[in-house]
């Protein structure tokens, strides 16, 4: 017939195509197919949401700007009532110039060299003229973009130098960037990793005061109060020294090229060994040659790692770390520096780590439910239905069979409310057998011939089961446009299970019910 | 075999005013449980905070737990034996340990929570899962969450309305003016939930005014559903996480499923005898997919109870919601949504 040879290709179509996509998973190797995906909740891994405090960005591009205009201004000779950093309303620069003679200067060196900054507020009184200068808000905003942009690429760097296998980093919104790294074995470390800004400075120590007589907040302008911690690895007592340092850096990571572990031959210890680029070995060379016998502080992220005198000029731009590391932390210092700071700070504003062994667990568990669950319907739907139960089953088995081919095939994840997705459609699944059987047996009952029951059971639940199932698609839809990583996974099947269900129940235990009634012209119906 | 005689006539109809009772009862509990719990008690994934899921190599009690992490200065925390219980796991060796700290505040709790436990309990410790919101995030995962109930419901009853009443247009135009209602609102930095019931009464009384009959039957049934399902969790001090919404959004579709399924019997006796009264067609139509209604209600009890038992600890509360939305969602689209079609009997003699 013909309608039947149209179900059967599809039949034989679908359940090719099925076992296709889902031998790389049974029998891996068979062909070069990817396995179905694991969710970090059953294989083990790490989920992070982190934040990009790019506001900081912006703050320390302002910074700079002031910085490098102090400096200017000095070169220029243009002379000022002030140049002060002010926070409120915005990130700013307050100007004040006293004569028309130097407002007119300032403002030639703002057209020339400062185009990016833009008078915020203005005002003159005695002939003072006092000016606010900012970023436009285009530009803060393409900072902020930039900072998130920066952000992805150096984390990603470091991820991929710290070697995790197929790592998931991707932005999320405006200043979140999500990352995944399935089966990590040392969580605390890829944090320090990822979250550390690693941003390098050499400062020059300010020795004409002692430190330990300035309180935090009271340091004289231009200088600051940073710490080096160290932990005596016999005593095991952490030990706090004080420095004060020039608050401008004579030098930063930007101009690194290289860093590497390498091992002290006297001690045995590890350090991490440094070098620049011909601009910064020139800036070094410069620094070194200017301050000998004074103290240089190489400082990362606000902590003071060493502060050794300065000998000799070193001219090659060549320098190194120590800080008495374990290896893990020579090379995790190593990777950082040679992908590079984060150019604002980066806060973790979620993280969700599965060992391996809860995953397996959940797998485990997960696969008993649904065998105990399965086994559970396929024997009732024989007892209540008899033969025709059986049908109902075959369908069943197609059925996740179909869910399992199609997470394969869209390269789904499958995650533990997935697992129970699946579980779910073996209950659902079923209805759409039971609205078709319960018809039929209407019509039986009504005294219709088989053949003709089976047509007219058919025709009238086929309706229904569409409207039925649209419904739960519906929800599984918005489910999958609002859910994160483990409920996608729940949405995802969820929606395979309906698709899936509504072929089983309409073509093939359809065909199979045609097969037995037309083309084995049996005359009674078990159902 | 057969549960259900075909020749079986039940008047539920005739019951629907006592249904109508319990089903207030049960939602006044809900609400009156819910008010006095402040809300539904929110996991971190809603809340903010860490939770920590431990596993010690002996089993330990959860009196010397308790002191011992707040001797490593972690007060304040909540310490409870895993549900549901992993296979072969030994009583007393599995905790988990939630604390209200995230972002910076966690990370040291993170830090030290192995070694210090190890230390402290003599025993081998391992950190099966960890799990750190920011307050930022849950608040974010709560909007989201209500977000995504309100639109599937309004999705569903624009489907529905166009497939039962073919009235598409009526019903695209309303939801395009509720969704963007939502919208504008929420530029106004309304607080999400309070905005979510507006749409919801503002919709229920478009519905009424407009007759879009069966959709009113199905969002209140869905209603009733979700409300209840959410005041039993609240009864018995559950918390809301985000595999539970996806357990809501699941009832949501299962119940529908059901409701539809009555009411395209209904449909279709009324067309076929139009002499008999609606009540009568109703009462009809549910007798004739009893057997359906109740079939199905079982076999999907049969494997959400075997996740409930089996599926391990994670799964454990999302299968119980799931149980109580299948016991519901049978009662609602029997008791509540095929009834409230007879709503508009007073008001029109044609209906």
């Amino acid at each position: 017939m013909k309608v039947i040879s149209w179900r059967l290709i599809s039949i034989i179509g679908i359940l090719v195509v099925s076992v296709l996509y889902i031998l790389p998973t049974l029998r891996p190797g068979v062909w070069p197919y990817k396995k179905i995906n694991l969710g970090l909740d059953l294989q083990g891994g790490m989920h992070l949401v982190l934040e990009v405090e790019v506001d900081k960005a912006v703050e320390s591009t302002v910074d700079r700007l002031y910085h490098e205009m102090r400096t200017r201004l000095k070169q220029e000779g243009i002379r000022h009532g002030g140049l002060e950093r002010v926070k409120t309303p915005a990130e700013a620069l307050a100007v004040q110039l006293s004569t028309e003679d130097q407002l007119e200067k300032f403002n030639t060196l703002l057209d020339k060299e400062y185009a990016d900054l833009a008078i915020l507020d203005k005002s003159e009184s005695g002939g003072q003229t006092a000016l606010v200068l900012g970023l436009r808000n285009e530009d803060a905003d393409h900072i902020k973009r930039l900072a998130v942009d920066q952000a992805l690429e150096t984390i990603r760097n470091r991820i991929d130098e710290f070697g995790v296998s197929e790592p998931d980093i991707r932005r999320q919104g405006d200043r979140r960037i999500l990352i995944q790294l399935p089966g990590i074995k040392d969580p605390q470390r890829a944090k320090d990793l990822i979250g550390r800004t690693a941003l390098l400075e050499f400062k020059l120590v300010d020795e004409s005061r002692d430190p330990a007589k300035i309180s935090k907040g009271g340091e004289p302008p231009g200088t600051q109060l940073l710490h080096e911690v160290r932990t005596d690895p016999s005593t095991n007592r952490t030990i706090k020294t004080p420095y004060l340092l020039k608050k401008r850096a004579a030098l930063t990571g930007a101009y690194l090229t290289d860093a590497r572990v390498m091992i002290d031959n006297r001690y045995n210890e590890p350090y991490v060994s440094l070098e620049f680029d011909k601009k910064g070995a020139k800036i070094f060379a410069k620094v070194t040659r200017e301050h000998k016998k004074e103290r240089l502080a190489i400082v990362l992220d606000n902590n003071v790692y060493s502060a050794p005198v300065i000998q000799d000029e070193i001219p090659n731009g060549q320098a190194q770390i120590t800080g008495n590391f374990s290896m893990d932390e020579a090379r995790d210092l190593a990777i950082v520096l040679r992908a590079g700071a984060l150019p604002a700070p980066v806060k973790i504003l979620e993280e969700r780590t599965v060992g391996p062994s809860l995953g397996a667990d959940s797998i485990k568990a997960g696969r008993l439910s649904m065998m105990v669950g399965g086994l559970v319907v396929v024997i009732f739907m024989v007892i209540y239905y008899n033969f025709a139960g059986i049908i109902a089953d075959i369908a069943l088995a197609m059925n996740i069979l179909i869910v399992a081919a199609g997470l394969a095939m869209f390269q789904a994840t499958l995650t533990l409310p997935g697992i129970a997705g699946i579980i779910l459609t073996i209950g659902l699944a079923v209805d759409a057998n039971v609205l078709v059987f319960e018809r039929i047996r209407e019509e039986l009952s009504r005294g219709k011939p088989p053949r003709a029951a089976v047509e007219a059971g058919y025709a009238r639940s086929a309706l229904t089961i569409l409207d039925a199932n649209v419904t739960t698609l519906i929800a599984a839809v918005v489910l999958f446009q609002f859910g994160t990583g483990p409920i996608k996974g729940f949405a995802v099947t969820l929606s395979l299970g309906v698709l899936a269900s509504l072929f089983t129940a309409l073509i093939l235990s359809r065909s199979i019910f045609d097969y037995l009634l037309i083309t084995r012209k049996q005359t009674r119906l078990s159902i | 075999m057969q549960f259900i005689k075909s020749n079986v006539n039940i008047d539920f109809i005739g019951k629907r005013k006592a249904a109508f009772y319990l089903s207030l009862a049960m939602i006044v509990v809900s609400i009156v449980s819910l008010v006095a719990n402040k809300g539904p008690r929110y996991g971190i994934d809603f809340s903010g905070g860490s939770e920590v899921k431990v596993g010690f190599s002996e089993p330990m009690e959860a009196k010397v737990l308790r002191s011992t992490l707040k001797e490593i200065g972690v007060a304040n925390a909540t310490i409870q034996e895993e549900m549901g219980g992993e296979l072969g796991a030994v009583k007393g060796t599995r905790y988990l340990i939630r604390t209200d700290q995230a972002e910076e505040g966690a990370k040291e709790f993170f830090a030290k929570i192995k070694t210090d436990l190890q230390n402290a309990t003599g025993s081998t410790v391992e950190i099966r899962a960890f799990d750190m919101v920011g307050p930022q995030v849950g608040q974010d995962l709560q909007e989201q969450a209500l977000m995504a109930m309100f639109f599937a419901l309004l999705f569903i009853t624009i489907y529905i309305s166009g497939r039962f009443e073919l009235k598409w247009m009526l019903s695209g135009v309303m939801a395009g003016a509720l969704a963007g209602a939502v919208y504008a609102l929420s530029i106004f930095n309304v607080s999400i939930p309070f905005l979510i019931v507006a749409a919801l009464l503002v919709a229920l009384v478009l519905f009424w005014v407009l007759e879009l009959k069966y959709a009113m039957g199905a969002i209140v049934a869905l209603i009733h559903d979700v409300t209840i399902t959410v005041g039993i969790f609240s009864i018995f001090d559950k918390e809301f996480t985000l595999p539970i919404i996806a357990a809501l959004l699941t009832i949501i579709g299962y119940s529908l499923n059901d409701t539809i399924i009555v009411f395209d019997r209904i449909r279709e006796n009324l067309r076929k005898h139009h002499r008999l009264s609606l009540a009568r067609t109703i009462n009809r139509s549910i007798n004739e997919t009893l057997s359906r209604t109740l079939l199905t209600s079982l076999t999907t009890l049969a494997v959400v109870l075997a996740l409930f038992t089996l599926g391990g600890g994670i799964i454990h509360d999302f299968a119980f919601a799931l149980i109580v939305g299948v016991l519901i969602g049978t009662y609602s689209s029997v008791f509540v949504a095929s009834p409230i079609l007879l709503s508009w009997q007073g008001k029109s003699k044609t209906a």
